[in-house]
């Protein structure tokens, strides 16, 4: 197991660098971010050059994704065109959306896999058809109009909420755009546990558990949910990462001022330090999600080992 | 997702939300507390310092926290004496300015001579990588601390010259009778010493001479400004303070005012100007600022420039349908453009409706006639370049070529050509290598008719991205800026503006309204001539 997790760990380290530098190149493609800086104006020519030689831009591609790199490993992630350093947009924005992932994982994760248990456990019958039902819709209706439905009805129609999440993000102010944020994924968990769950339901080992006289809920909850949650877990692990980075619409929506803010700033604004940076550490934030849902399955499934 | 797509969503969206309800925005309660108004806000692009604020956003904050020299009357726009006592001159070059004593900054440190000459050095230097540095490349001495290339030579203008503690003289390089109006604009501000003792310090929170102190500022999510009591200028706040908020989307902050969570919106979404007045009524504010939109040419390409071609620039020019564009796609938040400059300016500032004449006049076979004899459109078609990424461009930029295409009465003849990024875009315009006619926009930095006609159409202009030329026009703008009289410096610029309706390096489209809405928890609200609301008048209650 320790042997398994460190080859992984450093396997990590070619992904790492592969994504960074497509990002690097990626921004870097844009062209040149100077002139946007000085809206409808003609750049000042000296003024610009300052503004290149200091940012770094007047040097080689490849030559500043060295400085760039080099800057990371000590810890500087850049300077947004603002003067904030990048450090300090990414300590105030990964917690609040940290909070918005925790809020729409916890949604997704216990409503998705009750409603496809419950799908399950009924195949074919009313409840079934429902929760089928239920989630082709919530798959095939965009996030920005749930998201802009919801605000309306929700915030401004019945005043249940605020339109709009204020500073600090406080858990009720989110509870709105975690459902938007969850909903599509939810469909998805509900719809792999229904699959997995009426799968496992006809398998030789629940038969023994019911033939032997276990309760039906230790029946359902130690064998049949558990085998079937593997490829939901494989599912919830992914999507940690992809809340985490998807929740642009989400945060525009609701005006959360979380990664998804700082990302759009930084790609509207042209700035690479911040799009590379919220990136890379969105990259890392993929990659232990992956390790953890592969440690995860040897505890699910005993047949699994690492070695 | 696509812009389009999700417009039209947002469209159906409240669509239905308005006809399920009557939609009242009204319904008091909440409201700020202690006399607080909660205002919307974009996130300033650049670090708050007074010469490296070019956008809105930051401005807004400057105007508020600052007083400079001049200020610009909110209703008429004129230019008034404010920490200026007298800014006095006898040959239009060597100005001798003289301050009102008892002005302070909010820290206590008083206003002095030399707090505006070392802003004025420190903005002007090339190495402090200042945006608006040009705004001092009047002042004698600039080329020497910001050369065009290399390292500055000085590390102060030598036409800046401190006589006493209320006094300083500006030598320009040029004759400029009117540059004593310009200093109301935020790049004249001047700063404390704690700008230069402590610049990290003085960022986190800036301290200036304005009705307004920054109590707290958390970047990038909102900044609360409270009433200064110890300022002494006449425009004292009115409110207790101003709360200004970020939005990344102003749908969220135009929804957050019909909830109730915030007081004043300074930009009403483009999907909800069909809503708006029936959610706000009276409450909605749609008036003239000092943004006009045109399509300039690529006057450096010679399929533009062509002897022949100023017949076909005029006939582009009369193609268009202004008016109806103005009032279906913009729901008349623009006015159609019959002049280069903006009626803010008001009739004395030099703004003249009908100069542009024919020119800017629908009539589709005159159009279709002058393009003919100018030998037609440039290899037979014409793109108008923009920018997809921010503005909603694309849509009046279709219905402008649609116009064209009807009076043309060619399917084919003009069509839109989107560049990805803003950055992108104006890359391409300052390298000269935007080939096609591209949409320009300009909003005013103060209220001067030099200012829309100088820095866009004068030989080597600051923003002259059509390169147009034209000596006689220059001579027009020098003789003006030489004039001590105002009224003969606007009647020469308004000649040097009638070259511009012969010739035409750019069609005038529309001049650009300011939008807002408030909520009835809040009272006098108005928009200045730069579409920014006067936060100090605002009474709570």
């Amino acid at each position: 197991m320790g042997r398994y997790v460190i080859r992984r760990l450093l396997q990590m380290v070619p992904v790492f660098i592969g994504t960074t530098l497509l990002i690097f190149v990626m921004v870097y493609a844009l062209g040149d971010p100077v002139a946007a800086m000085f809206g409808d104006r003609a750049p000042d020519p000296a003024t610009a050059a300052q503004i290149r030689h200091n940012l770094y831009l007047d040097h080689p591609l490849w030559q500043q994704y060295l400085h760039y790199m080099q800057g990371i490993f000590s810890g500087d992630f850049g300077t947004a065109f603002d003067g904030q350093p990048v450090t300090q947009l990414m300590s105030s924005a990964f917690p609040v959306t940290l909070r918005l992932t925790l809020v729409a994982f916890a949604i997704e994760g216990i409503i998705g896999i009750a409603l496809g248990l419950l799908a399950g456990m009924r195949r074919g019958r009313f409840a079934d058809t429902g929760v089928l039902g239920f989630t082709l819709l919530m798959i095939s209706i965009p996030v920005f109009v749930t998201g802009y439905l919801l605000q309306y009805f929700v915030a401004v129609k019945w005043q249940l909420a605020n339109p709009a999440v204020a500073d600090g993000a406080p858990f009720g102010d989110l509870i709105l755009p975690g459902i938007v944020l969850a909903g599509v994924s939810l469909a998805y968990v509900a719809r792999l546990t229904r699959t997995s769950v009426a799968e496992n339901a006809r398998a030789d080992y629940i038969r023994t558990a019911v033939a032997k006289g276990m309760p039906r809920r230790r029946v359902i909850s130690a064998h049949l949910l558990r085998n079937s949650l593997i490829p939901v877990v494989t599912f919830l692990g992914t999507d940690i990462g992809n809340l985490m980075a998807g929740a642009v619409v989400t945060e525009r929506i609701f005006n959360v001022k979380g990664v998804g803010f700082q990302l759009y700033q930084g790609i509207l604004r042209q700035n690479p330090p911040t799009v590379v940076g919220f990136v890379t550490i969105l990259v890392l934030v993929f990659l232990a999600a992956n390790l953890l849902v592969d440690l995860l399955y040897a505890v699910l499934d005993p047949r699994i080992r690492y070695a | 997702m696509s812009g389009s797509a999700r417009l039209k969503w947002a469209v159906c969206a409240s669509a239905i939300a308005l006809t399920a309800t009557a939609c009242g925005g009204g319904g008091g309660g909440g409201g700020g507390a202690n006399g607080i108004v909660r205002a919307s806000w974009g996130d300033p692009q650049h670090p708050l310092e007074p010469a490296n604020t070019n956008e809105v956003q930051g401005g807004k904050v400057l105007d508020m926290v600052f007083r400079g020299l001049k200020k610009y009357d909110p209703k008429t726009g004129a230019a008034q004496n404010w920490i200026a006592d007298s800014i006095s001159t006898s040959d239009q070059q060597n100005f001798t300015v003289k301050l009102k004593p008892g002005w302070k900054f909010s820290n206590g440190e008083p206003v002095t001579a030399h707090s505006f000459v070392d802003a004025w050095n420190y903005g002007a230097l090339v190495t402090n990588k200042q945006l608006n540095s040009s705004f001092f490349s009047y002042i004698d001495g600039y080329g020497q601390v910001h050369p065009g290339s290399g390292n500055p030579t000085a590390q102060a203008m030598s036409g800046l010259v401190v006589k006493d503690d209320q006094t300083f003289t500006v030598k320009l390089s040029q004759k400029f009778s009117t540059w004593p109006d310009t200093l109301g604009y935020s790049a004249f501000y001047p700063l404390p010493r704690t700008f230069f003792t402590d610049h990290a310090g003085w960022l986190q929170k800036p301290v200036g001479d304005g009705p307004y102190a920054i109590d707290s500022y958390t970047k990038g999510s909102i900044m609360r400004l409270r009433k200064w009591d110890g300022y002494t200028g006449d425009d004292k706040a009115k409110n207790g303070g101003v709360d200004l908020r970020v939005y990344t989307d102003s749908n969220t902050a135009y929804t957050d005012l019909q909830a109730g969570n915030i007081d004043l919106v300074d930009d009403i979404p483009a999907t909800q100007l069909r809503n708006v007045k029936r959610d706000l009524g009276p409450r909605y504010i749609n008036q003239p600022a000092g943004i006009i939109q045109t399509i300039a040419f690529p006057m450096y390409d010679p399929r533009w420039n062509g002897t022949s071609m100023q017949k076909v620039r005029q006939g582009i020019s009369m193609a268009i349908d202004r008016a109806s564009i103005t009032s279906k796609i913009f729901l008349n938040t623009r006015t159609p453009a019959t002049d280069w400059t903006s009626p803010v300016l008001g009739d004395k500032g030099g703004y003249k409706a009908g100069l542009c004449g024919g020119v800017c006049t629908y009539s589709p076979s005159q159009a279709k006639k002058l393009i003919q004899e100018g030998g037609g459109l440039p290899g037979g078609q014409m793109k108008i370049g923009y920018n997809a990424d921010t503005g909603s461009h694309k849509e009046w930029v279709d219905a402008v070529c649609n116009s064209i295409n009807n009076s043309l009465g060619n399917d084919r003849a003009c069509v839109g050509a989107p560049v990805g990024t803003f950055a992108d875009f104006r890359n391409q315009i300052t390298s000269k290598s935007e080939t096609n006619p591209f949409r320009a926009g300009w909003q005013m930095d103060y209220p001067l008719i030099q200012d829309f006609l100088q820095p866009l159409y004068y030989t080597g202009g600051s923003s002259n991205d059509s390169h147009w030329s034209n000596a006689d026009f220059d001579k027009l703008v020098d003789q003006a800026n030489a004039e001590s009289d105002s009224a003969k410096a606007v009647g020469d610029f308004q000649d040097a503006e009638k070259i511009l309706a012969q010739q035409v390096p750019a069609i005038p489209l529309w001049y650009q309204n300011g939008n807002a809405g408030y909520s009835s928890n809040i009272s006098n609200v108005a928009l200045n001539q730069f579409s920014v609301p006067v936060y100090n008048d605002i009474t709570v209650g």
